[in-house]
């Protein structure tokens, strides 16, 4: 049974694509919604179904699902294979959820847009190939996933296409996340002529039993991060996800906060065994880890655009993901990830209920005071800001940061036989990282909720949206208590489901004390800020310029891709369309029969003749070869048809 | 060029093929000719458009003939490959006809579209 049920969890969301995006015509406003929620709630029960049938088994229990061979050329094969062991029903169940209640939301929020249909079919075509993504055994299976989570992106960042700027930022994302794909092309064909698979198991198998070379291992493991890196916006990939704020607020929910960008760090936490090989790109995961989460942490602090401040804050908290992968902690990356998708997308779906209910307004400090006006969405987003910021006991984001950061303490790096503790500097930099998380989400809250009311929201926010609210609330509120540092209380619920013993070592208490204090300071920082003295920093000209730095990242980071991959291309540009080449041989003839007339004049001798003949052959051929090129398709199948003769010609003929 | 392997045994044929190996060979050929003649001596982009189809059918039939002579399905697969590809090709073709239109330059003469020349 549930062998069958795997295929039917990833084939209900695309047959209610696949319907959304032919009978569009046929459907009620209504039906649409229902197709698409019934698609992924369809789903969301055989996953509910699929975790109760693995959970009842031993914790190796790996239930393998082999759908047909994709194709097979010599010693390499490729299948079209699922896989479901702990990880992946963890990614399961949070993506159909999570994906679920975004899709009610979703219906009452984009009730009345006429291209309705249009977003649901790539919303549910998303949920289909993120569940191939994280039920793939096949790497390249898991790519078919990974190409098609990136295209929904694209048409969902763009869904708006008559603003040209939303179609620029798609194609921003689009470009940035393909250089990730090329590297992960790279080391899947790295991968697959070293083992002659691309079997997740059989790789980290192979590689762990010497058979695969340790230049191998560590190439590919670098292409993989650089794809991951693409993926989830981290330095230097990281300028595409503000922009992606251009689409519809549930897409960035679903697609830019709760699932997507997190693939790299399933990626890397399935093929953790692989990067236990590679300690030097582990090393630099964990260092570009934790430099984006402070230079994304300071960016949001300056940003005054609600969306942007949470798509910072996205990239921050990947930040944190990938400097735990760094470290090794891949179960405390899959803890924060589980968490981060449930307060994320709670903030995002509460911050698009304000921005509709605020006139579609989306400037933080022109929509002061809606604290009153909006009691239940005020809750919601203040919910989902202590999770985020980690406030300790009422937040998710408390307990899966606190297991990250008690990691991080005894973490030592393995680098060309030198054993550097870096753990201490990297908890340190985690820690200033978690304070400054508390002020930057504290800041919108204040900003937004606190103060004189300006604008005057209109309506109600509708059921179909407070449910689907009120849900991720409860979760991000208690979805983390699943697992606790020792001080607090001995639950290890989240270990024990990923089948892992729990961590044996105790930390000190002042560790789980300064992860407390640093969120609870940076709140105070905030209310000191921003709550209590309301006109000053509100009124300040110039908010961005307090930090400079972080207020001109995202122009920067721009100007260093126009220098390193736009600049170039251009001049390249240029040079073909200028046809560079053919004016420098004109020149050349020129100056060569300009040459010539001058020692003509001067000697009138042998050298003259020559250079003379020399020039009219220039020209001859020249007009000979210009001749070739007439521009008359018919000539050019003939000059083809003669040289593929020539060619046969001198295979066949002896 | 490696020697190639034997046609399966008669006994194992179901049925006898209507054309030998070699007729259709010369057939593709004949075929292949009269399409490139097509491509190189017609002027009208249409007449062009069809004689590549032609010369594409005519690589096709090699195909089917080949598997046909060894017993592969493989041959009749890459035959629904080039048939996908003649489609394609043609959708192209025609796209560049209409744009032509579009651009003010309403005809099928292949000779009189020739901006690209040196």
């Amino acid at each position: 049974m549930a062998a069958f049920l795997i295929p039917l969890a990833v084939l209900c969301p695309l047959v209610a694509s696949i319907i959304l995006f032919t009978c569009a015509r046929h459907l009620s406003t209504r039906g649409v919604g229902v197709v698409a929620c019934g698609g992924v709630g369809l789903s969301a029960l055989c996953c509910v179904i699929l975790a109760a049938w693995l959970l009842a088994r031993p914790v190796t229990e790996v239930l393998h699902v082999d759908l047909w061979t994709w194709m097979r050329a010599g010693g390499f094969s490729a299948h079209i294979a699922f896989m479901l062991d702990r990880i992946s029903l963890l990614m399961i169940l949070v993506v159909t959820i999570v994906g679920g209640l975004i899709h009610i939301y979703a219906m009452s929020y984009m009730r009345t847009d006429p291209a309705l249909a249009r977003f649901f079919a790539c919303m549910t075509l998303f949920v289909a190939a993120m569940l191939v993504l994280v039920l793939a055994s096949d790497l390249l299976c898991l790519f078919i996933g990974w190409e098609g989570v990136g295209l929904c992106s694209y048409l969902l960042i763009g869904f708006w296409h008559d603003n040209p700027a939303n179609t620029a930022a798609a194609r921003k994302a689009f470009y940035l996340t393909r250089i990730g794909d090329v590297a992960f092309l790279c080391a899947l064909l790295l991968l697959a002529t070293a083992t002659g698979s691309l079997r997740i198991a059989s790789e980290v198998g192979a590689a762990e039993s010497g058979q695969v070379s340790h230049m191998v291992v560590n190439a590919a493991t670098l292409c993989m991060v650089v794809a991951a890196f693409a993926k989830s916006a981290q330095i230097p990939f990281q300028a595409w996800l503000p922009d992606a704020m251009a689409g519809p607020t549930p897409t960035s929910a679903l697609i830019h906060a709760a699932t997507m960008v997190t693939a790299g760090v399933y990626l890397l936490a399935r093929l953790h065994g692989l990067f236990a090989l590679a300690p030097a790109v582990q090393a630099l995961v964990a260092v570009m880890g934790v430099l984006t989460l402070l230079m994304a942490a300071c960016t949001a602090l300056v940003q005054s655009d609600l969306k942007r401040i949470l798509a910072w804050s996205t990239i921050s908290q990947l930040g944190y993901m990938y400097l735990a992968l760094g470290c090794g902690i891949w179960q405390g990356a899959l803890f924060h990830l589980m968490t981060h998708a449930f307060f994320k997308a709670l903030l995002f779906l509460a911050a698009g209920s304000i921005i509709l209910r605020a006139g579609h307004e989306q400037d933080i400090f022109r929509m002061n005071g809606l604290g009153r006006a909006m009691p239940g969405v005020t809750a919601a987003f203040v919910a989902g800001a202590s999770a985020l910021a980690g406030l300790p006991l009422v937040g998710a984001g408390f307990y899966s940061k606190e297991m990250i950061l008690s990691g991080l303490w005894p973490a030592r790096f393995m680098l060309a036989g030198h054993d550097i503790p870096a753990g201490p500097v990297l908890w340190g930099l985690g820690l200033l990282g978690a304070f400054l998380t508390a002020l930057y989400i504290f800041r919108a809250v204040f900003v937004v909720f606190e103060g004189d009311s300006r604008t005057d929201p209109t309506g109600r926010t509708p059921a179909g949206m407070g449910i689907p609210l009120a849900c991720l609330a409860v979760m991000s509120v208690f979805g983390g208590m699943v697992e606790m540092p020792d001080t607090l209380a001995p639950i290890h619920l989240f270990t024990a489901f990923l089948g892992l013993s729990p961590p044996q070592a105790h930390e000190p208490a002042w560790l789980v004390l300064a992860g407390a204090l640093a969120p609870l300071s940076g709140l105070l920082a905030a209310w000191v800020l921003w709550g209590r003295t309301p006109r000053i920093m509100r009124e300040m000209p110039g908010q961005a310029s307090i930090i400079p730095l972080a207020g001109s990242t995202p122009r920067a980071t721009d100007a260093l891709y126009g220098l390193v991959f736009v600049r170039p291309l251009r001049v390249l540009l240029w040079f073909v369309r200028h046809d560079v080449a053919a004016y420098c041989l004109g020149r050349t003839g020129r100056l060569t029969r300009l040459a010539s007339d001058r020692l003509e004049l001067a000697r009138r001798g042998m050298i003259g003749l020559v250079a003379g003949r020399t020039v009219m052959l220039t020209r001859e051929g020249s007009i000979l070869l210009g001749r070739m090129q007439d521009g008359r398709v018919r000539w050019y199948a003939a000059w083809i048809a003669a040289g593929l003769c020539a060619a046969l010609a001198t295979m066949v003929l002896p | 060029m490696p020697p190639l392997p034997p046609p399966p045994v008669a006994s194992q044929a179901l049925w006898a093929p209507a054309l030998s190996f070699n007729e259709s060979l010369v057939l593709a050929a004949v075929l292949f000719c009269i399409g490139l003649a097509g491509v190189l001596a017609r002027r009208n982009l249409m007449f062009m458009l069809m004689s590549l189809d032609i010369m594409l059918n005519a690589a096709a039939l090699v195909f089917v003939a080949a598997g046909a002579r060894w017993h592969d399905a493989a041959g009749q697969v890459m035959f629904l490959m080039i048939l996908a590809l003649a489609a394609v090709e043609t959708a192209v073709g025609l796209a560049i006809i209409l744009c032509l239109h579009a651009r003010g330059r309403p005809t099928l003469d292949g000779d009189s579209n020739n901006l690209l020349q040196g």
